[in-house]
C-alpha cells in the first residue's frame, strides 16, 4: 500500500494480527459462559457497463464484527461495523443481553477448542484493481462490440478480504481471500440477438475481459433472428454454465435433517434417508474439496471446524448429506464440514463432438430465473437465455427462441448421453462469482421444455 | 491504516459521547433503540452536517459538477424458530457513508465505514477520481433532470411502535406460541416462523442544497407449516402469505395475529396432502390479492423500469418487452380499460414509502398504466431526461419520479421500483363475488413459486392454496397447480376486478436488482381479479 494510489485506495483487509487484536478486545470484555467472535473485513471494487460505456462503479471497504454469547443453554448473536472500544464493548453487552433473554436452546452445541487447519499459501492479490484497470477491462469488451455494431453490457468485481474466528476456549482461525468475476451480455441493436459470457477466478490477474467479450459478441451475432421451435422434450447440449445452474440445485437440497424428517427428495419413503441409494447416472460424482486445484475453498466453517473433502455423490450413489454438529451427534455420525467448492466429474467428449453426434437437439448457453417448484423431486422452473440454438443432423442450424423449462437436475443427471471436461464457471445469478463451481458440459436426453418465450 | 483507525476511533468515541447512549447500562426495552440512537442523525446534528459538507466541498473542489453524500446507520434484527425452539436471534448494525460524484457526465462512487473529516474528504476525492477514470470508457454524458432544493427536511416512518423497542423475549415468545398453535393440528409435523425488522436512519446532502434526514422502518413476520405423509413420501407446506411485509412497526406483527391464524395455515397444509391433482388445461383464474401482488411485481413492476427498457440491466435482471419507449408510450394496450396501475412512494405503511429518494427528489404518484394504456416508466434524474420528448408532448415537466434507492451506505443508488399497484375498480366487487360469478375456474390464494424471463413476457406462477370453482362455488382443494402466461395476453384476459374494499397491500421485502445485487423493499396493492382461459400446468412429478 505504499504506491501513490493508496491516497485514494481503501484499506484492503485486516491482517491476522489486527483481526486477533480486535477479537481479543471483544473477548476481554465478555462475561458469557461461551463467546465467539467473528471478524470479517474486505474491499470490494466493481464496475458496470451498459450501452458500450461505464454506467456505475464503486469502491468500498468495510469490516464487521459478530459476537455470539452463550449463557447456559441460551444464545444470541450481534454484529456491528464500528471497531472502537466503546462500540465493541456495547456489541458484547448487546449480544449478552439478548442471550440472557433468549429461550433455552435444547440443540445448543458447545464451542470448539483449538483446531488444526490445513496450510495453504494466501492469494497473491492484496489490493483491488484500480478504477483505471477496470475501465481498461471494460474497453476490451465495449470497443470490439461497438466496432461490430453491437451493444455490450456487463459487470466486473474483484474483492480482497479476511475472515477470522476466535472464542474463549482458545480457538483462533484466520484466512485471507481474493476473487474476481466478470460477465458480459452483448446484444444486437435491433434486439433480436443476445450472447453471454462469464468467468470467475481466484484473482483479478486471471480475468481476461477480451476473451469473454469475443465469446459474447460471437454468440450475439449467431443468435440473431431466432425462430420458434415447438416446446417439448428434447436432447440438450448444456454448456458448463447451464450445467452448473442445475447441479447447484442439488447441493441446496442436501440437508440431512430434512431428509430424516421426511421432507426432502433425499427422504426414503417410510423413513430414513437415501444415503447409499443410486439416484443419478453412475458416471456422476460430485465432490466438495477445499483444496481443489481450481478453486480455493474456505479452510474452516463459521464454527471453526476444519473443512474436509466431502463426497456427496459417488458413481451415482448418494454418499453424504449435510449434517450440522447437532444433527450429526443425534444420528451418531460426523458433522459434514463442507467448503464452498463444488466439482462434478466429466467425460472426454467436447461440445463440438456432442453437437456432431446429435440428430436433433438444443444447445443451451445458460439458464435464468431458476426457482423451486416442487422440493419432493427437486423440480425447478426457469428459462434458457442469451444463446439458444437448434442442432440438426450434427450441426447448429439456427438460433431459436428461448424456452421455459420445468425440470429436476436429478432427472437430467439420469439422462446423460455424454460429458466433457469440467471447467470453472461463473454460475451465480447475479454474476458475482461466489464459491468455485467446476462442472462439465453435458449432453442429456428428454429435457422438459414446457413453453416458448419471446424474450431475447 | 493504523493512523487512520486511530482517527476513526477518536471520532466515533466523540459521536458516542455526544449522544450519550453507548456504554451505559442496558435496559432491554430500549436496547436497540439506544444503540441506534447513538448513531442517529437529525437535521440539527452539527457533526453529520459538518462531515457531509466536507464531502460535498471536497468533491466540488476536485471537479464534480454534482455530488451527494449519504450517511447511513442501519439496524437489522432477525429471530428464527422451529417448533418449540428458537434457532437464532441476530441483531446487526452497519454504519458508514458513500459519496457519489458526477464529473463531465460520468459517475464515480466510493464508500467507507470510517467517518472522519479526513476519510470523508479522501473518499469524496476517490469518487471524483473514479468518475474521471470511467470517463475514458464513456461516450454519452449523463445529464440530470432538474430538481428543486428542499433545504433542511426530515421524514419519519409512520410506524407506530418501533420494533427495536420491543423486548426480544416477547418476540420469541409470540413465535413459539404461534408454533404450538400450529402443531396442535394433527399431521402438521413441522413449523418454522420468523420475524425480520429493519430500521435505517439516513442523511443525504446534495450539491443542490438539500439536507434530508429520514428514518425508515420495515417489519416482516412469517410462518411456514409443513404436513408430512411419510408412508407415501409426500409433504406439503403452507406459508403465511395473508401476512405481508410492510413499512410499519411492531403493530404490524400484532395485526398479523400469528397465534390465531396458525391453526388455519396448519389445516390447509394438511388438506393439501389429500387435495386433488389439477388436470392440465385452460381455466378462468380468480387471483386473490395475496397472490396477485407478485404477478404484478414481475409482469408490470419490472418491465416498466426505464433502465431495463434502455438496456442498462441486460447483463443480469434483463431488459424489457416494453421497449423502445417511443413504440409503447401512449400506444401499448397493457390490459382492459378498467386497468389502472400507479407508481408511488406515498401509500401509508408501504415498503417503498419515503419522503425523498436517494438523490433528493420528492417522489410523485404517477400512472404507469392509464385506462389500460401504457403511460409512463419508473425513473431517476438521469433517466427522466431520456423521456423528455414524451413529457413535452404531454405538457408535463421533465422530472424524476423519485425512484433512486440504495440498500446501504456501501452501495451506489440507482433506479429501484416504487410501490406499483393495480388500482381497484369502481364497482364494489369482492373476491367472493368473483367466485360466485365464475362457472369453471381455479381460485389461487397466496404467492408461491415464481419465475419470469428476462424481458418479462413468459412467466410461471404457483401459489399457496388452490380451489376448484364450479358453478359459482368452491367445490374442493387442488394441488400441483401453476399457470404459465405471456404478459400482454394475461392482462388483456382480465375481465373482472375487485373494488376498493377488497384492495390490500402485498409486497417483497428483498427484491434483487443490479450488480452487485442490491435488495429493495416494495409493496404492491391490488384487489382480486379474474383472468379468462389461462394455461394451467400440473407440476407434480414422481422421482
Amino acid at each position: 500500500m505504499s504506491k501513490p494510489r493508496s491516497l485514494y485506495a481503501p484499506a484492503g483487509f485486516l491482517s491476522r494480527e489486527e483481526s486477533e487484536a480486535i477479537a481479543r478486545r471483544a473477548l476481554a470484555s465478555a462475561k458469557a459462559d461461551e463467546t465467539r467472535v467473528i471478524v470479517s473485513s474486505g474491499a470490494r471494487a466493481n464496475t458496470r457497463f451498459a450501452d458500450n460505456q461505464v454506467s456505475t462503479s464503486g469502491d468500498n471497504y468495510d469490516a464487521t464484527i459478530t459476537v455470539r454469547s452463550v449463557f447456559g443453554k441460551r444464545v444470541a448473536n450481534a454484529s456491528t461495523n464500528k471497531l472502537d472500544d466503546a462500540s465493541l464493548a456495547a456489541l458484547v453487552a448487546t449480544s449478552e443481553a439478548l442471550a440472557r433473554l433468549a429461550p433455552e436452546d435444547p440443540e445448543l452445541m458447545p464451542e470448539l477448542g483449538p483446531q488444526t487447519y490445513a496450510a495453504r499459501p494466501d492469494p497473491a492479490q492484496r489490493e483491488t484493481p484500480t478504477p483505471e484497470q477496470r475501465a481498461a477491462a471494460v474497453r476490451a469488451v465495449t470497443e470490439p462490440a461497438r466496432a461490430a455494431g453491437l451493444v455490450s453490457t456487463g459487470y466486473m468485481q474483484s474483492n480482497v478480504g479476511s475472515f477470522a474466528i476466535a472464542n474463549n476456549k482458545g480457538l483462533f482461525a484466520y484466512a485471507r481471500g481474493a476473487s474476481a468475476a466478470m460477465s458480459t451480455t452483448v446484444r444486437t441493436p435491433d434486439g433480436t440477438g443476445s450472447g453471454w459470457a462469464g468467468s470467475a477466478h481466484e484473482e483479478w490477474k486471471d480475468l481476461n475481459a477480451a476473451t469473454l467479450g469475443a465469446r459474447a459478441i460471437d454468440k450475439a451475432v449467431r443468435s440473431r433472428n431466432p425462430v420458434a421451435v415447438e416446446p417439448g422434450r428434447y436432447t440438450v447440449i448444456l454448456e458448463p454454465t447451464a450445467v452448473a445452474n442445475l447441479v447447484q440445485l442439488i447441493v441446496g437440497s442436501l440437508n440431512a435433517r430434512s431428509a430424516d424428517e421426511g421432507r426432502s427428495f433425499f427422504s426414503k419413503p417410510g423413513g430414513g434417508t437415501k444415503i447409499g441409494t443410486k439416484v443419478v447416472d453412475e458416471r456422476v460424482t460430485i465432490v466438495s474439496d477445499p483444496m481443489d486445484p481450481e478453486g480455493r475453498g474456505g479452510l474452516f466453517t463459521g464454527e471453526g471446524l476444519p473443512t474436509q473433502r466431502i463426497v456427496w455423490v459417488e458413481n451415482g450413489v448418494i454418499k453424504n448429506l449435510q449434517y450440522d454438529r447437532f444433527w450429526a451427534q443425534k444420528q451418531g455420525v460426523s458433522p459434514t464440514a463442507g467448503s464452498n467448492v463444488l466439482r462434478m466429474s466429466g467425460g472426454d467428449s467436447s461440445v463440438e463432438q456432442m453437437i456432431a453426434s446429435t440428430e436433433r437437439g438444443i444447445l443451451v448457453t445458460r439458464l435464468w430465473y431458476i426457482r423451486g417448484v416442487d422440493p419432493r423431486t427437486i423440480l425447478f422452473t426457469g428459462l434458457t437465455r442469451d444463446g439458444t440454438f437448434l442442432v440438426e443432423n450434427g450441426r447448429i442450424t439456427k438460433a431459436i427462441k428461448n424456452f421455459r423449462w420445468n425440470e429436476s437436475p436429478i432427472f437430467m443427471l439420469n439422462n446423460i448421453e455424454a460429458m466433457g471436461k469440467p471447467m470453472r464457471v461463473n454460475s451465480s445469478e447475479g454474476g458475482e462469482g461466489g464459491g468455485a463451481v467446476i462442472v462439465p458440459p453435458i449432453k442429456a436426453r428428454d429435457f422438459n421444455f414446457t413453453s416458448l418465450s419471446d424474450a431475447v | 491504516m493504523t493512523q487512520k483507525r486511530r482517527d476513526f476511533l477518536k471520532a466515533m468515541s466523540a459521536v458516542a459521547v455526544a449522544n450519550g447512549a453507548i456504554g451505559k447500562g442496558f435496559n432491554p426495552e430500549t436496547l436497540f433503540g439506544g444503540i441506534a440512537k447513538a448513531a442517529a442523525p437529525s437535521v440539527g446534528d452539527p457533526l453529520f452536517r459538518e462531515l457531509a459538507m466536507v464531502g460535498l466541498d471536497a468533491a466540488r473542489s476536485a471537479g464534480a459538477e454534482y455530488a451527494d453524500v449519504r450517511i447511513s446507520s442501519r439496524n437489522d434484527q432477525g429471530i428464527f424458530t422451529r417448533e418449540a425452539r428458537v434457532q437464532g436471534m441476530q441483531s446487526s448494525e452497519t454504519f458508514g457513508f458513500g459519496v457519489r460524484a458526477l464529473v463531465n457526465g460520468a459517475w464515480g462512487f466510493a464508500a467507507s465505514s470510517r467517518l472522519t473529516r479526513d476519510d470523508v474528504a479522501t473518499v469524496a476525492r476517490q469518487a471524483v477520481a473514479q468518475a474521471r477514470a470511467n470517463r475514458v470508457a464513456q461516450v454519452k454524458p449523463h445529464v440530470l433532470a432538474p430538481v428543486t432544493s428542499v433545504g433542511d427536511v426530515e421524514w419519519k416512518s409512520p410506524a407506530r411502535i418501533d420494533p427495536f423497542t420491543i423486548p426480544i423475549e416477547e418476540k420469541a415468545q409470540l413465535l413459539l406460541t404461534a408454533n404450538a398453535a400450529a402443531l396442535r393440528v394433527p399431521s402438521a409435523r413441522f413449523v418454522n416462523s420468523s420475524m425480520f425488522f429493519m430500521k435505517e436512519e439516513k442523511t443525504l446532502a446534495t450539491t443542490d442544497g438539500s439536507f434530508i434526514v429520514q428514518t425508515i422502518i420495515r417489519s416482516q413476520p412469517s410462518m411456514t407449516v409443513t404436513a408430512v405423509d411419510q408412508a407415501r413420501g409426500d409433504f406439503q407446506t403452507r406459508q403465511s402469505t395473508d401476512i405481508q411485509p410492510a413499512g410499519k412497526g411492531w403493530e404490524h406483527v400484532l395485526d398479523g395475529k400469528l397465534v390465531e391464524n396458525a391453526p388455519r395455515w396448519a389445516e390447509e397444509a394438511v388438506q393439501k396432502l389429500s387435495a386433488k391433482p389439477v388436470e392440465v388445461g385452460r381455466y378462468d383464474l380468480i387471483l386473490h390479492p395475496t397472490h396477485l401482488w407478485l404477478t404484478i411485481h414481475e409482469s408490470i413492476g419490472h418491465p416498466t423500469e426505464l433502465d431495463r427498457a434502455m438496456g442498462y440491466e441486460a447483463n443480469y435482471a434483463g431488459t424489457s418487452f416494453i421497449a423502445p419507449p417511443a413504440d409503447f408510450l401512449g400506444k401499448f394496450k397493457y390490459g382492459p380499460e378498467f386497468m389502472n396501475v400507479q407508481g408511488d412512494r406515498s401509500q401509508e405503511g408501504s415498503l417503498a414509502q419515503v419522503g425523498w429518494d436517494d438523490e433528493g427528489v420528492k417522489p410523485d404518484d404517477f400512472m404507469i398504466v392509464k385506462n389500460g394504456i401504457f403511460n409512463d416508466y419508473q425513473t431517476t434524474r438521469e433517466q427522466a431526461m431520456w423521456l423528455d420528448w414524451w413529457y413535452k408532448q404531454n405538457n408535463q415537466p421533465t422530472r424524476s419520479h423519485g425512484c433512486s434507492y440504495s440498500q446501504s451506505w456501501s452501495d451506489v443508488q440507482f433506479q429501484r421500483m416504487p410501490n406499483v399497484s393495480l388500482l381497484p375498480g369502481e364497482q364494489d366487487i369482492s373476491y367472493e363475488d368473483i367466485i360466485a360469478a365464475t362457472d369453471r375456474g381455479i381460485a389461487i390464494v397466496g404467492e408461491g413459486s415464481f419465475s419470469i424471463d428476462q424481458q418479462r413476457y413468459n412467466a410461471q406462477f404457483g401459489g399457496q392454496v388452490f380451489y376448484e370453482v364450479r358453478g359459482g362455488k368452491i367445490v374442493g382443494m387442488l394441488k400441483d397447480v401453476a399457470y404459465q402466461m405471456r404478459t400482454p395476453e394475461f392482462w388483456n384476459a382480465m375481465d373482472m376486478i375487485g373494488g376498493k374494499k377488497s384492495y390490500i397491500l402485498g409486497g417483497a421485502f428483498n427484491d434483487g436488482k443490479g450488480q452487485p445485487s442490491q435488495s429493495n423493499a416494495v409493496s404492491h396493492g391490488c384487489p382480486p381479479t379474474r383472468h379468462k382461459q389461462i394455461n394451467v400446468i400440473n407440476t407434480g412429478r414422481t422421482a
